[in-house]
């Protein structure tokens, strides 16, 4: 209503222009325009949260079920038959501990490397920034990590752990795996526009991916300086830090976390920018 | 404080036609480049599956790209609203594409002062599985609306869309027509001072179609400038008050609504009855360019078909460059199989037959005499020869006509006249009583 009777009345200089000219090469991110167009994002997040289970007998069930599943079948053959350490944690605890926030990860690349070819149809139509799209489908995997959380909290109550004043950390570490999926994510879905090989290649990078982070089996299996180089994969900070804040894992990760949070940082700008430099394509050849 | 909403100058875009084939995975990539390589005719199988008929388009002899527009400048004013029309794949769309940042112009730049809102196809962004309550506010911030922009304008949007009983229904569950009224209503209630509108008007029956076109012309009285592409010559006639007609990537410029809606629907029709060049880019040399090349009957209010019964005049306006040719002008009128019916030049015109030009503008009119052609479709080519051998500016298809024969020289014979041509012939019979009769049995 508001917006409505400032168009009407705003004197015709007040009307920004805008010029429409070929870009070349390396252009800037347009935050300031990410940020007019927020309810856009809230409205796409929203939309991929209330369709994501829609017509599912379980429902959201299936965002528990899929870690859960990874954790039982993980303490069965690397907890009880392989014996792999898991730093003085039980193992089902110190192994879901990862793969919630693996899970969220994971869905979340998969989803935003798949979420400009999946809205073909709005990005060929109408115009918005488009780096909202990849965002939107990151931001819509932390209702399934809520629900994912909720569980692990209550196999911590179930294994009488309780969580250290670390946990106050936490947030930070679930911002990491978000940088790192939506970083990974915007590569991903830039050049999944040109090249569909990558729908292909993400489950692949995926799985090896997760046997690469330390899920099954805790970091410290590796000496110094290894370890902290470890951290070159920002999921393995993510995971460790996990591990500190809720499980009070002894590991000291401080500067595993670091080199992670770098690491995530360095994906994820140059994902945004070569996702600009790619995006004036994208509506001629998606 | 400017009065000009878009300024577009020397906008262009070109597709390269390895984009448009779509190389979906990197193995075809790779197949393309080796391909590319080792070929040198790269021209043999483009398939431009994205809606440019190679007809349309302009291919670049020099590489494998095609101009989908190419220098575009215009102007238009606060409140204008202006109708773009034009073959399939002439550049009306790709404009709008440009001007509404879906993509990239190669070359050239537009300047837009306002709000910018686009319905370039309704219902984008719906999503079958959400209510149509949900799915107008999802719509809505697609398009651009602030939430409480779509919050006071909502009830108006449901009652126009007439789909007040269904509203939390899930959209999946709407009969087609349900649902493209819903979205056409939420684009329409937009509220931006500049409205690109692509075909919308082509959604729903006939009475909500009446109502679309009502509530594009309120959108038009209210004083937002509208960019406005169809099909639809009547709406197009009536909504707009400028109209510009593209062919093949290019704007054609004529001087008002109604003289673009003529000259498109001739150019529909695949017959023009007039083809008008500048003098830079007419057909011909530096010696000589015809400029103009008009069909009509005598009388002039006859402009589409002409009648069989009454003579055609074939017109030629023609710019002498060089003094000192002899120049014949000739026509050659082939009928719409390709048959050429006949040729006719000025070789018998008192001087101008045999005339040595000097420089100058000139204009030469044949006049076919009634009783030549039958009925059917007929196409004109245009030609100036110089000292009776050598053709200097040849214009094939130059200009079109429709023969029609209304009626008057066939008695009660109400079928078909069969033959290329249909002369008026002199009958004259009589009775011959000479001469035995056979026996009547």
């Amino acid at each position: 209503m508001n917006s409505e009777l400032a168009i009407r009345n705003s004197p015709p200089s007040a009307l920004t222009t805008l010029r429409i000219a070929p870009s070349k090469g390396w252009v800037s991110l347009k935050l300031h325009e990410l940020w007019e167009y927020r309810e856009l994002l809230y409205f796409l997040v929203w939309r991929d949260i209330k369709v994501r289970y829609k017509q599912t007998a379980l429902g959201a069930t299936w965002a528990i079920i899929q870690p859960f599943f990874t954790m039982v079948v993980f303490s069965l053959f690397f907890g009880h038959l392989g014996k792999i350490p898991s730093d003085g944690i039980p193992y089902p605890l110190f192994s879901f501990a990862a793969l919630v926030p693996w899970t969220f990860f994971a869905n979340g690349l998969g989803q935003s490397s798949n979420s400009l070819v999946g809205n073909a149809n709005l990005i060929t139509k109408i115009y918005f920034p488009r780096l909202i799209v990849p965002l939107a489908s990151v931001f819509s995997g932390i209702v399934d990590f809520l629900l994912a959380f909720v569980v692990l909290l209550g196999m911590m109550l179930y294994y009488g752990m309780a969580p250290t004043l670390n946990v106050f950390w936490l947030p930070l570490f679930v911002l990491l795996a978000l940088v790192t999926s939506l970083g990974v994510g915007l590569w991903f879905s830039a050049l999944n526009v040109e090249y569909r090989d990558v729908r292909y290649v993400v489950p692949f990078i995926t799985q090896f991916w997760l046997f690469a982070t330390p899920i099954a089996y805790p970091s410290s299996l590796l000496s110094q300086p290894w370890r902290t180089i470890y951290g070159l994969n920002p999921m393995v900070g993510v995971v460790e830090g996990f591990r500190w804040a809720l499980l009070g894992t002894n590991t000291a990760p401080g500067p595993i976390i670091a080199v992670s949070s770098a690491a995530a940082l360095v994906i994820l700008v140059t994902g945004a920018f070569y996702f600009r430099r790619m995006e004036k394509t994208f509506a001629d050849i998606v | 404080m400017s009065e000009i909403a878009i300024k577009i100058e020397g906008l262009g875009k070109r597709y390269k036609i390895g984009t448009l084939k779509r190389h979906d995975t990197l193995r075809d990539q790779l197949a393309y480049l080796v391909g590319k390589r080792f070929s040198r005719n790269g021209n043999g199988n483009h398939a431009l599956s994205r809606g440019l008929p190679a007809s349309q388009a302009m291919p670049d002899s020099a590489s494998d790209t095609l101009w989908a527009l190419k220098d575009v400048s215009f102007e238009v004013k606060r409140g204008e609203v202006v109708g773009l029309i034009g073959r399939n794949g002439a550049g009306k769309s790709t404009l709008l594409k440009i001007l509404s940042r879906i993509t990239d112009p190669t070359e050239g730049y537009a300047d837009i002062s306002g709000r910018i809102g686009s319905l370039l196809e309704v219902g984008t962004g719906f999503h079958p599985e959400l209510t149509g309550r949900e799915n107008i506010y999802l719509n809505g911030s697609i398009l651009g609306m602030k939430r409480a922009e779509i919050t006071s304008r909502f009830d108006e949007i449901v009652a126009f869309a007439e789909v007040e009983k269904f509203i939390d229904t899930p959209v999946k569950h709407y009969s087609s027509g349900m649902y493209v009224r819903l979205a056409f209503a939420v684009a329409a209630h937009m509220e931006t001072e500049i409205l690109l509108v692509d075909e919308v008007l082509a959604v729903g029956d006939a009475a909500f179609q009446k109502k679309c076109l009502g509530k594009m012309g309120e959108v038009a009285r209210d004083g937002r400038t509208v960019l406005f592409v169809s099909h639809d010559m009547p709406s197009v006639g009536s909504l707009c008050s400028r109209v510009i007609v593209f062919e093949a990537g290019r704007p054609v410029m004529l001087p008002n609504a109604n003289a673009a809606i003529s000259y498109y629907l001739s150019m529909n029709s695949a017959e023009r009855t007039s083809a008008t060049w500048d003098v830079e880019h007419a057909p011909g040399d530096e010696t000589m360019r015809i400029t103009r090349v008009e069909v009509s009957g005598l009388d002039t209010a006859q402009t589409e078909s002409l009648w069989l019964a009454k003579p055609i005049r074939l017109a030629m306006d023609f710019t002498i460059l060089k003094a000192g040719m002899r120049i014949n002008p000739v026509f050659a009128v082939k009928n719409s199989l390709g048959v050429l019916v006949f040729s006719t030049a000025n070789y018998e015109e008192s001087s101008w037959g045999t005339r040595h030009y000097e420089r100058g503008h000139f204009r030469t009119v044949c006049e076919i005499p009634a009783h030549i052609l039958n009925e059917g479709k007929y196409v004109v080519d245009a030609t100036l020869v110089q000292e009776t051998r050598f053709v200097r500016v040849h214009i094939d298809n130059a200009v079109g006509f429709t023969v029609v024969d209304e009626g008057t020289t066939r008695g009660d014979y109400l079928g078909e006249w069969r033959g290329l041509v249909r002369p008026r012939c002199e009958w004259h019979t009589v009775q011959a009583n000479e001469g035995e009769m056979p026996r009547d049995t």
